[in-house]
């Protein structure tokens, strides 16, 4: 499988979980940690399963997250 | 800055013509590539004209639904780079308030011709008023300042259509121009000059390159320069009031800010845009402040005072003429500075006291002022003016 | 769509005004996902994007055009269409696009919509559907399904709603396609599409609107919503538009469902004018003053 990373600016996002619901892998899970707005933001619990598909960053409301695949070697 | 006015445009010559067609062949000469318009009587005729003209001239005319999408389709035109107008009277003048808000606003040179007409509401859609002279100062909502311009002929239906553009240009703002029925329909010699005769005020498009250029950051003159879509520019364009990158900015010291640049631009530079026609005023007992057609019967009015020997003590009344070319920005310090010599000002207008108003303001008590309304439908008698030209005098 | 490899940046971030973030829209609005799948169709068209310019009204959808780093108007209310149709015909060099809302464009701007559609004018129209006007409170737009609670219909709203594919096709557009928030992939594609297509396009994008029409309805927040997207919505391209209508709870039929050709204005003005002025016609391409 292709490997995928996702980055994540914290400080955009509002807490809708879209792309924890929707990344068809189940990457992300939000973090109990709070943004300085007061928002849970995403984070990865499994790195390993993310294929780059950038669902997260074409749900993303708030531009707050997006995928990628690493170059094949 | 100027430039000769693109000959594609200008039809030199001497014609017989209407003030709605040397209108519009003032818009042509000026440069106006583009217009939409929305029929409405007295004022189709200009629109017309420019529906048949334009295709050989090179350019687009549009008729939209209403006058709510003619009054915003000549911006989106202006933003691509065109010169662009609209025409229209009373009721249609009413709908586009909105509009000339956002040009103001947005700094959007463009021209509203109002051709007007009896109102309110539909009122007397082929007759004559001078009714709509405060709504294209204060029509809008929230503060601003315009620039109109009278003309009162159909030779200054063309030339004055060209300085309406040039005005827009040079201080990027919604020109209005203010014609009436009478003079709309009115058809006299029109002088056409050569196009190198004709000086045009070219847009003050920036020379900064597109990372440097902030939309709204004004010159000295307190003009911001303006950029076109499609350059790279990449700029934004609000209604909302916005700071100097034009970006939406709602804070009481950006409003401050804008709205009095919005203001003073126009009466800081108000020297420079106002031109009135001054007639034996220098030692003159009363004034008549007149425009637009009834500066014509003000005219008459005049002559038959003067020729029936009416004295003032032992030597001749006399009465000169103030005539408004430019109603808005409001002559003031003139007004005022006139006030101080003479007994009286006379204002005759078609409709119940608006500019008349301006003359009593201006004057601050030093003189008094009569004004000769009518309702609107046709134009004053003379002897309506000539009986207040005496009264002022006594 | 984009092969994403190794893109570091998150693609949407060179369209946005970057200085301008965080947006103002509420959390779990779909503004924001539309306009993910706005710039992607806009990369994968590979269009200039110097010669890209978005109009809006007023409104919550309004404020698009305000964060794309485009050329960007954001106009009068309901006037988004004409403004752009002025812009279009001086500059048929450049890609005009209206984002706008359901209140802006079918309500104050219902006029301009079917006129624009009715002569063909070459503009996109993308329709943000959040089925109320949320940015001054959540009252009853032309597009709220029946009996929905809003503020100014407090006991439920009786007024029949536009079913917009359908008006759109007979007012003559050429393209016209719904989806929802939950469809992005679709979305992104038939904006895509969109940019292709000579004429008047449009697109009907469902959005929740959690704050101002979901919560007084009590159906949940944004992400509830997309889960009802994708358990109601059933996909018919081609579907006939006037089977397409929108009820409160029901079923969300999407897809493409008109994509024909017929010239569009500038297309038929220089036709006309070529066959009735034969050589005195002057062709205009772009109209720039000196």
């Amino acid at each position: 499988m292709t490997k995928g990373n996702v980055a994540i600016t914290v400080e955009r996002c509002k807490g809708c979980a879209f792309c924890v619901e929707f990344c068809p892998t189940k990457v992300l899970a939000l973090s109990p940690a709070f943004n300085s707005k007061g928002y849970h933001p995403p984070h990865v619990v499994a790195p390993e399963k993310c294929n780059g598909c950038d669902l997260c960053g074409m749900f993303c409301p708030d531009f707050a997250i997006h995928g990628w695949r690493e170059k094949k070697a | 800055m100027t430039v000769h006015a693109d000959p594609k445009g200008v039809l030199t010559g001497t014609h017989f013509i209407d003030g709605d067609h040397a209108c519009c062949e003032g818009a042509l000469a000026a440069g106006a590539r583009f217009a939409s318009g929305y029929p409405i009587t007295p004022s189709t005729e200009v629109v017309e004209r420019f529906a048949a003209r334009i295709p050989s001239v090179g350019g687009v005319f549009i008729q939209m639904e209403d006058e709510l999408a003619a009054s915003i389709a000549l911006q989106g035109a202006v933003w691509g780079g065109a010169k662009a107008f609209t025409v229209t009277s009373g009721p249609g003048f009413s709908l586009m308030m909105e509009h000339i808000g956002y040009a103001l606003m947005t700094e959007t040179p463009c021209v509203f011709v109002d051709v007007q007409r009896g109102g309110p509401s539909t009122g007397l859609p082929t007759m004559p008023a001078q009714g709509d002279m405060m709504q294209c100062r204060w029509g809008s909502h929230g503060d601003y300042e315009v620039i109109a311009l009278a003309p009162n002929s159909p030779q200054e239906c063309f030339d004055l259509t060209i300085r309406a553009f040039n005005l827009a240009e040079k201080y990027r703002l919604p020109v209005m121009f203010m014609m009436d029925e009478c003079v709309g329909h009115m058809t006299e010699k029109v002088v056409i000059p050569p196009a190198d005769q004709i000086e045009i005020t070219p847009r003050r498009l920036t020379k900064q390159a597109p990372d440097e250029f902030l939309g709204y950051k004004a010159d000295e003159d307190l003009v911001p320069d303006i950029a076109k879509a499609g350059d790279g520019y990449r700029f934004h364009v609000t209604g909302l009031t916005h700071n100097e990158k034009g970006y939406p900015s709602m804070t009481v010291k950006t409003q401050d800010k804008l709205i009095h640049r919005l203001q003073d631009k126009i009466l800081q530079n108000a020297d420079d845009i106002s031109i009135n026609e001054e007639v034996d005023l220098d030692a003159a007992d009363v004034v008549v402040v007149a425009y637009g057609i009834t500066s014509r019967v003000a005219m008459k009015a005049i002559q038959m005072v003067r020729d029936s020997g009416q004295k003032l003590g032992n030597r001749k009344l006399r009465i000169g003429m103030f005539r408004l070319i430019t109603p808005w920005p409001f002559p003031d310090k003139k007004i005022r500075a006139l006030a101080g010599r003479i007994r009286g000002f006379v204002v005759p207008e078609l409709n119940l006291g608006q500019m008349s108003r301006e003359v009593e303001r201006a004057s601050g008590g030093l003189a008094k002022t009569i004004a000769v309304t009518h309702a609107g439908g046709t134009v004053h008698s003379p002897e309506e003016i000539a009986e207040a030209i005496l009264e002022a005098a006594r | 769509m984009s092969e994403l490899v190794s893109l570091h940046e998150n693609p949407t971030e060179q369209f946005l005004r970057t200085d301008r973030m965080p947006h103002i829209w509420c959390p779990g609005c779909g503004i924001g996902t539309t306009v993910n799948c706005f710039t992607r169709a806009l990369l994968d068209s590979n269009a200039n994007l110097d010669k890209v310019s978005v109009v809006s009204g007023i409104g919550c959808s309004g404020r698009v055009a305000g964060y794309l780093n485009l050329d960007s108007f954001h106009t009068t209310h309901g006037r988004a269409i004409p403004f752009a149709t002025g812009l279009k015909l001086a500059r048929p060099d450049l890609d005009v696009v209206v984002y706008s809302g359901d209140g802006d464009l079918f309500a104050i701007g219902g006029n301009h919509f079917i006129h624009a559609a009715r002569r063909n004018v070459d503009i996109k129209v993308i329709c943000v559907n959040n089925l109320v006007y949320a940015m001054t409170g959540g009252q009853t737009a032309p597009t709220t399904p029946g009996d929905a609670l809003t503020s100014t219909s407090p006991y439920g709203t009786f007024e029949p709603s536009f079913n917009l594919p359908q008006l759109a096709e007979a007012a003559g557009a050429v393209y016209v396609a719904r989806w929802t928030t939950y469809h992005v992939r679709q979305l992104a594609k038939s904006m895509f599409e969109m940019f292709n297509k000579k004429g008047f396009a449009f697109i009907e994008v469902l959005s929740p609107c959690p704050t101002l029409y979901q919560r007084r309805n009590k159906m949940g927040d944004g992400m509830e919503t997309l889960r009802q997207y994708k358990e109601l919505s059933k996909r018919k391209d081609g579907a006939s538009t006037s089977e397409v209508g929108l009820t409160r709870d029901g079923e969300i039929v999407v897809g493409k469902f008109v994509d024909r050709d017929r010239p569009d204005y500038a297309t038929l003005m220089k036709a006309h004018y070529q066959h009735t002025m034969g050589d005195k016609y002057v062709e205009t391409g772009a109209i720039i003053c000196q």
